[in-house]
């Protein structure tokens, strides 16, 4: 079986150098002609606008939070379906008893809204100042818009 | 020199180069993904080891899983509060301590322990012992309750990760 | 067998598949813009070449001939690491896809798949959780608002389905009880196919498939009208040439795994019964191989062309609150069904 995985290094270092000879390749033909503005980073044709690195939305932690659990899950549950047919009634029992953890903590999620994924909600401004100063609008009430989920 | 021989030394110096470049680095993102480096190079000498299933479930689950966790968190901060953590006095004595410590009680095993006292000489059966069949075996017959445990462990680890994080963040 | 012989028959297949590779990539991308042109009444690439046959070469050499501009606040080394690390992991995955059974040359015996592994599969889930890492890593060192939101989009886009992908494998190595994709493509001899056998499984593989290689209606990392080009928006030349030949390469393996897993890989029903020679046989199973692969990169296209694309949220509860529980109930039916009927 070494010699398999011997077969998969050479594979791996084969595709390393490949691709790393692409680079080289390419580095080696093309021209290089920067200038200040062609350095830049590209914001729409306007000049950027504070750090590049924005503060993202605390999500994407969670998901991988709970990515990296569900993915322990997997990969304990793999050696359990491997053997499963040398086990009869006992073995389904094993699986059944873990996947029910598993679903558990899965309604957990569902049930406490950590699989939601917000949308963002569009509050459009209340417009305290009627645009237009005719005599008619002035004295009208203030446009209220409905909130938009 | 054996080929196994000289895998070991190749994958060990990557471990070892790259623990080191990891810890070095001013940069997060990058001792980042030196420890990356560090986590496959370990998975390379399990497998040495015929540990094939220690060594897939370290690039899947270490390599893969934590360390995207690890980058999101780095992400999400910004590269401006990197350097609050080395004002933090005594911090770096306390980090020698507890990697000297460390290092004693590894040198102790190494040295001290009998290797292959436990272990069955036959080649074939430590060869057989790391397949992922044979653990799978292992979980349905020896430790049914450790397997059922761990699965208990992780569901109490589903709600408490995610509650803490909401805690921490809102 | 001696080593002599083991390390020519490896080298060859190692060659052979680079080459493929490459050259099934290329044309992959000329046959995207055919389909693609075919299905909005267009002519397509028709100009370099007999029917633009040569495009895909003229593409490259443009690609590599094109300044690569790297933005000022960018981080270097690790801008350039990234489409180093996307190509890297679409690559080496072929290394345990069996394309035929094995045959014999010579006198020796070749297995037709480069290695053959006992841990096959788990070592192709383990290179598509690296592939993660190309997208993050994009996305962060570009130092670009656009990029660094495509990058984590796309990468949360993949670990939510890297989950129902993993759970999905598992209920075909309950049946197949091995994770040698040899076996596992033997298991499913005659029409015993996994796409037949767990529907559910195969459907959440597929689209699993579809968002882990960020292909439409899951291509949310482009997401052109409000993030530019998402990850890639500060990528240029050959660097860009690395992340689009990694994506076609990636839609390549992902077919090659649906086919293997759930299309019966190589094997053609009950082929071996007609009484054919022998040799026939093995031509007409690596032939259906690659004709299966041919179709799901026809159904990929075909797929981008037919639905629109979905929004964040409802990519996000797609893959948590359909494919995951759905994931979860294919293992139940699979275990099931051998529990009662003995398969």
């Amino acid at each position: 079986m070494l010699t398999e995985f011997g077969k998969i290094f050479v594979f791996l270092l084969v595709a390393v150098i490949f691709v790393i000879a692409l680079v080289i390749v390419a580095w080696l033909i093309r021209p290089s002609r920067p200038t200040k503005e062609k350095l830049m980073t590209y914001e729409c044709g306007e000049n950027p606008e504070g750090s590049p690195w924005v503060k993202f939305n605390i999500r994407f932690y969670v998901v991988a939070l709970i990515f990296l659990i569900f993915d322990v899950e997997v990969v304990l549950l793999i050696p359990w379906a491997l053997v499963y047919r040398q086990f009869g009634l006992g073995g389904f029992m094993v699986g059944a008893i873990f996947l029910i953890m598993l679903g558990l903590g899965m309604a957990y999620e569902w049930r406490k809204g950590d699989l939601e994924w917000e949308r963002a909600k569009i509050i459009p401004p209340v417009i305290k100042r009627p645009v237009f100063s005719s005599k008619e609008t002035r004295e009208a009430e203030p446009v209220k818009s409905k909130q938009l989920v | 020199m054996s080929l196994e021989l000289f895998l070991f030394l190749v994958f060990a110096a990557v471990a070892a180069v790259s623990g080191i470049l990891m810890i070095t680095r001013s940069e997060v993102v990058m001792a980042a993904l030196f420890l990356i480096l560090n986590l496959a190079s370990l998975a390379g000498l399990y497998l040495l080891l015929n540990a094939q299933f220690i060594a897939v479930v370290q690039v899947i689950v270490y390599a893969g899983a934590i360390m995207v966790l690890f980058l999101f968190v780095i992400m999400l901060l910004r590269p401006e509060h990197e350097k609050i953590v080395t004002k933090i006095s005594g911090i770096r004595t306390f980090a020698f301590i507890i990697a000297a410590l460390v290092f004693v009680q590894l040198a102790y095993v190494i040295l001290k322990s009998h290797p292959g006292s436990a272990l069955n000489s036959d080649v074939t059966a430590s060869v057989n012992a790391g397949t992922v069949e044979s653990i799978g075996t292992e979980l349905y017959t020896n430790y049914i309750l450790p397997f059922e445990a761990a699965g208990f462990l992780l569901l109490a680890a589903t709600i408490g990760a995610v509650v803490l994080a909401k805690r921490k963040f809102e | 067998m001696s080593l002599l012989q083991l390390i020519g028959i490896t080298a060859v297949k190692i060659l052979i598949i680079f080459t493929m590779m490459m050259l099934t990539v290329s044309y992959l991308v000329y046959f995207e813009r055919k389909i693609s042109a075919w299905a909005q009444n267009r002519l397509g690439p028709n100009r370099v070449g007999w029917y633009g046959l040569l495009q895909p070469f003229a593409d490259v050499f443009k690609l590599a001939l094109k300044e690569d501009i790297v933005p000022t606040n960018a981080n270097k080394p690790i801008h350039t690491l990234a489409p180093v690390i996307a190509l890297f992991v679409a690559f080496t995955t072929y290394a345990v896809i069996p394309f035929g059974p094995d045959i014999s040359l010579f006198g020796i015996t070749i297995p037709l798949v480069v290695a053959d592994v006992n841990i096959g599969i788990l070592y192709v889930l383990a290179l598509s959780s690296l592939g993660v890492y190309a997208i993050t890593l994009a996305g962060w060192s570009s130092g670009s608002k656009y990029s660094l939101l495509g990058g984590i989009r796309s990468s949360a886009q993949m670990i939510s389905y890297e989950v129902s992908m993993g759970f999905s494998v598992a209920g075909v190595l309950l049946f197949a009880g091995s994770l040698r994709p040899a076996a596992i493509v033997l298991s499913q001899h005659g029409w015993m196919w996994n796409a037949l056998l767990q529907p559910i499984g195969f459907i959440t593989f597929v689209v699993s498939a579809f968002a882990e290689t960020n292909r439409l209606p899951f291509d949310l990392p482009e997401a052109e009208p409000e993030l530019v080009g998402g990850f890639h928006t500060e990528y240029s030349s050959m660097k860009f040439a690395g992340f689009f030949l990694a994506e076609y390469a990636n839609m390549i393996i992902a077919s090659a795994l649906i086919v293997t897993l759930y299309l019966g890989g190589w094997q053609v029903p009950y082929i071996e019964s007609i009484g054919l020679p022998a040799g026939l046989v093995i031509a007409i199973q690596i032939i259906s191989f690659f004709a299966k692969i041919a179709f799901l990169l026809f159904f990929f296209i075909w797929v981008r062309w037919s639905i629109p694309r979905f929004r964040y949220d409802q990519l996000m509860s797609l893959g948590w609150k359909v494919m995951f529980p759905l994931s979860l109930i294919n293992i139940v039916w699979v275990a099931g069904l051998i529990m009662i009927f003995r398969l």
